[in-house]
């Protein structure tokens, strides 16, 4: 049954499929009914990543390395954990942008750089060709093995036939044509593609439905289960190795984490990855399902790849590529149709890849190579001929060379190599972009010189280390292996594959290892070392904070243009009919009746450059927007607005800072009087506490006393007599205090009142001796008296000064020895005011009840055992009677020697 | 700078913690040839942390905000 016309019609038939899908999308999409605006849609797209390499490679790799193809697609999964950080915001900038490729992305990030972006498709076209050729010799291969049905047979070597006779040439002029009718049929300004991307979705799941398929019926029908398939291996020495395939020593590892961080640039960097990602993405949320969803296709189109691989070393003896188990295992048990599915699997997953990485690379040669050339000529900026059938042509000639040269790869380097290693070529070409994409997105002081010479720099090292190597090995270029084993004009340490003496190492790990040190070296070096241009510094600021950006795009084209040459200029790239309705759509969304009205503003001129970057790209519509357009220079005004500008936001910031700190400062006065509030009110409850004990002392005694009195009406004169003394003078304590309180109640409220008026302080002295002489007499306690002749005046109170001399001479009588005692009055004038000293020379007070005694109710002495003589009032009022004339009241003293109490008051008169 | 927000976090440890379970030394344990329910244990233990990734990662996604 599987003759070469059942395989033939069947592909053609697929193929066609797949022209109905992509024709019924596109018809959709026109209608405004897009089929692939959700989340499944675009996973299934992603899965383009799974080409013939998956589909075929993975078994070849297992059989070999044993889980040596996994980290391909786990390191795309640890990459897909970051994307709701990286690629979201990737598709956001190039939204904003209207980015059309990769090269594309690069160029408008380093300053619209058309050098870049130029660079940027050299490396992905030249990097890409080796997993094109992958694609061409897995299809060719699959085709002629299946064509020798029932025999196992396999097919010759590349170069043996001539090209007329090949069937890969034939694929690959087959794969053009199929690309250029699916991807250039039409000039889009958005430069999207939703045929392809629903066509790309459903060969995504053809392609697993197939491996699928023969993975079951490997495992459980050509044998009995997992199980049974690993029983086997593990009694064959040979495959035993295959279960714990990393040796002893750390190089199986370093070579894993390699292929794992390889394969984390490829799954964002990979033209087709870019394309279905980022450019073709209709809605950032989708990439939160996408986000899931793609891993675990990778882990369901990865479950039968080892019991396949394992499979197939069991049952074929040798002689039988393994990259080729998928297909010769039910080819060997005669199952034609499973044959023939997984043939269309494989061309699924081949087309695919084909199809969206030539169209990628197409535009990127077509926008970043070509037209950037082509525009310097003098001849296409003159004629105001219509460009835009110049440009699909370019396109059609990019698709046709790219495969041609990919062809050419696969007859010079192809069969030196499994798929898996020429495949990872790719990656590791492509993984030079990681540094300037990922530095890109997320550090602004990267600037163009870095970027130009860290891709530069990796580029030459990749091309030295893996590009030439292959060459050599095939014996192209005319210099064989002896170049690789001994270096170039014998210099050792300059070995491709084992450069600056760097052994041990598999080759990848080794070329990934030099090229990242040249690439990040060098972009971060010439970056920090270097400064950024003010366009290109505005384009970093564009990217890395994107997503504070609210208009279309925060940086603005600062000229002006006619709008009527603005149209002509569309009109040449995307005809004059389409630029006709752009411009008069954007007309109606200003309110205006005519394109007539439009103005050439710094707007419009935006506008147009935006639609055209989707054509051309980038760098190239800016070129061709300034040709018409006048661009204001960046004058010393509007830097000096920038400036000023900045300096404000920094003057605000600081004032900020200011208001902080104040407020901080109010906070803690705030916290500092409330404590305070908080201690008064304490004070105040102890303060009345403290009064109901004392008036309770003298009442307590009045009453027991009065009680004796009328219990016993018997009791004799004399006793009597001295009970009543008793009450009495617990009576007048009681009434001294009271009063007392009263008074410290009224001083200490404001509402004293004051007799103030002039007075000499030595009337004071004398009134208050003679008053207590009595006192002074009946303790035998002398009193003497030194004052000047003339004293000035003070402003005072004389009635509440009395008082406070009384205090302090009743406190001096009280505290001196009987018959010894002597205190001595001093009055003098003291710089601006009049002072008055008590001198006595009683016990005297030791320091640390010195503060003490001026508190309320504070007394000296041990108050439990001594009846207390006094209310512990005095000494505070005089305290606040000096206080409210503005004066001062200390004590000096020390135990044994006496205490002397001194005030002094201001004079007005000497002030 | 813009902060990377609870999601953010969730993201960047399931990141860390991906590159733990598929490194050295995690995978050195399971290189030896013992299998278990018939499957080598390494090529199990691959599938079945990747597994758990992913769930993780459709729980941290699917979440509303």
């Amino acid at each position: 049954m599987l003759e070469g016309w059942v395989i033939v019609s069947a592909s053609f038939a697929y193929i066609g499929l797949l022209f109905a899908i992509a024709y019924y999308a596109d018809q959709r999409a026109d209608a405004g009914r897009s089929v692939i605006a959700n989340p499944w849609i675009y996973s299934l797209s992603l899965a383009v990543y799974a080409t013939a390499w998956t589909f075929y490679g993975s078994v070849g790799r297992a059989a070999s390395d044993g889980v040596g193809f996994l980290p391909i697609y786990i390191g795309p999964t640890l990459m897909i954990v970051l994307w709701w950080l990286v690629v979201r915001k990737m598709i956001r900038i190039a939204k904003l942008n209207r980015t059309t490729s990769l090269a594309d992305f690069v160029a408008a990030r380093y300053g619209r750089s058309a050098l870049i972006g130029g660079l940027v498709t050299v490396i992905a076209v030249i990097g890409i060709l080796p997993y094109i050729s992958l694609q061409l010799k897995a299809i060719s291969t699959s085709f002629q093995i299946l064509l020798e049905y029932p025999q196992i047979v396999m097919p010759q070597k590349a170069g043996t036939v001539s090209v007329m006779q090949d069937t890969a040439f034939y694929v690959a002029l087959f794969l053009a044509m199929f690309t250029i009718a699916f991807g250039t049929r039409q000039l889009d300004a958005a430069e999207r593609h939703e045929g392809m991307v629903a066509a790309i979705a459903f060969e995504s799941i053809v392609k697993l439905v197939a491996f699928l398929a023969v993975g079951v019926y490997v495992t459980f029908v050509m044998y009995e289960g997992p199980g049974d398939i690993f029983g086997r291996a593990a009694e064959r020495p040979d495959l035993a190795a295959l279960m714990a395939p990393f040796g002893e020593a750390a190089g199986g590892y370093a070579s894993w984490v390699w292929l794992t961080v390889l394969s984390m640039m490829a799954i964002m960097f990979l033209p087709r990855q870019f394309q279905v990602a980022v450019i073709e993405n209709v809605d950032e949320q989708h990439v939160k399902r996408a986000m899931w969803v793609f891993p675990l296709y990778m882990l369901a189109i990865n479950l039968f790849v080892l019991p396949i691989a394992v499979g197939g070393l069991l049952h074929f003896p040798s002689g039988v590529d393994a990259d080729t188990f998928v297909l010769t295992l039910p080819m060997a048990r005669g199952n034609e149709a499973l044959a023939l599915l997984v043939f269309i699997g494989g061309l699924s997953a081949a087309t695919g890849m084909v199809i969206v990485e030539t169209i990628a690379l197409s535009t990127m040669v077509c926008n970043d190579l070509v037209m950037p050339v082509v525009l310097r000529l003098r001849k296409f900026r003159v004629t105001a001929g219509d460009l835009s059938s110049l440009l699909l042509d370019i396109r059609r000639t990019a698709i046709v060379a790219i495969l041609m040269m990919g062809y050419f790869y696969y007859l010079l380097a192809g069969e030196a190599y499994a798929l898996v290693s020429i495949g990872l070529i790719s990656f590791s070409a492509v993984a030079q972009f990681g540094p300037v994409i990922i530095g890109g997105l997320f550090w602004k002081g990267a600037t163009r010189a870095g970027a130009l010479a860290g891709l530069t720099a990796g580029f030459l090292v990749w091309t030295y280390t893996l590009l030439l190597p292959a060459f050599a090995k095939s014996g192209w270029l005319g210099f064989g292996l002896e170049f690789l084993d001994q270096g170039p004009f014998r210099i050792d340490l300059l070995r491709p594959t084992q450069l600056f003496g760097l052994a041990g190492l598999d080759q990848i790990t080794h070329a990934m290892i030099w090229s990242f040190i040249a690439n990040i070296g060098l972009y971060v070096g010439v970056s920090v070392l270097g400064r950024q241009s003010a366009a290109e510094h505005a384009q970093a600021t564009m990217f890395v904070d994107v997503y504070k950006q609210t208009g279309e795009r925060g940086v603005q084209w600062r000229g002006t243009a006619s709008a009527s040459s603005l149209q002509t200029l569309l009109g040449r790239f995307q005809g004059p009919a389409r630029a006709a309705e752009l411009f008069s759509a954007y007309a109606r969304e200003r309110g205006l009746k005519s394109v007539d009205e439009l103005e050439g503003d710094s707007e419009l001129v935006r506008h147009a450059e935006l639609q055209l970057a989707g054509t051309i790209g980038t760098a190239s519509a800016r070129a061709m927007v300034a040709t018409v357009a006048q661009e204001d220079p960046l004058g010393i005004d509007e830097v000096m607005t920038i400036l000023d500008e900045a300096s404000q936001v920094i003057a605000y910031s600081h004032r900020l800072e200011d208001q902080q700190r104040e407020l901080e400062a109010a906070t803690s006065e705030l916290k500092a009087a409330n404590e305070r509030l908080k201690e008064l009110d304490r004070m105040k409850d102890d303060f009345i506490s403290t009064v109901t004990h004392e008036l309770r002392t003298p009442l307590t005694s009045i009453r027991a006393f009065s009680e004796i009195l009328h219990d016993n009406p018997d009791l004799d004169g004399a006793e009597r007599q001295r009970f009543l003394g008793l009450v009495i003078k617990e009576s007048e304590r009681l009434t001294r205090l009271i009063n007392q309180v009263l008074d410290l109640a009224k001083i200490e409220s404001g509402h004293a009142l004051w007799n103030t008026g002039e007075l000499d302080l030595r009337e004071v002295v004398v009134d208050a001796v003679n008053a207590t002489s009595p006192l002074f007499r009946s303790k035998g306690v002398s009193i003497e008296t030194a004052m000047p002749a003339l004293v000035p005046s003070v402003v005072a109170d004389r009635d509440r000064l009395t008082q406070v001399l009384l205090n302090l001479l009743s406190n001096a009588v009280k505290f001196c020895p009987a018959g010894t005692g002597r205190v001595e009055v001093r009055l003098e004038a003291d710089g601006g005011g009049v002072r008055v000293d008590v001198r006595d020379n009683g016990p005297g007070i030791s320091p640390e009840h010195q503060a003490m005694i001026f508190e309320k109710f504070r007394q000296v002495g041990d108050t439990l055992t001594q009846k207390p003589s006094g209310t512990g009032l005095g000494l505070s009022i005089c305290r606040r009677i000096i206080g409210h004339f503005g004066g001062r009241l200390w004590v000096e003293s020390a135990p044994g020697r006496g205490s002397v109490f001194s005030f002094v008051l201001p004079c007005p008169s000497a002030s | 700078m813009k902060r990377p927000g609870r999601r953010g976090t969730q993201l960047a440890c399931l990141f860390l913690l991906g590159c733990v379970l598929f490194n050295f030394p995690l995978l050195a344990i399971f290189n030896v040839p013992v299998r278990i329910l018939g499957i080598p244990v390494l090529y199990a233990y691959m599938f079945a942390a990747w597994l758990l990734l992913i769930v993780l990662l459709a729980v941290v996604m699917e979440r509303k905000d």
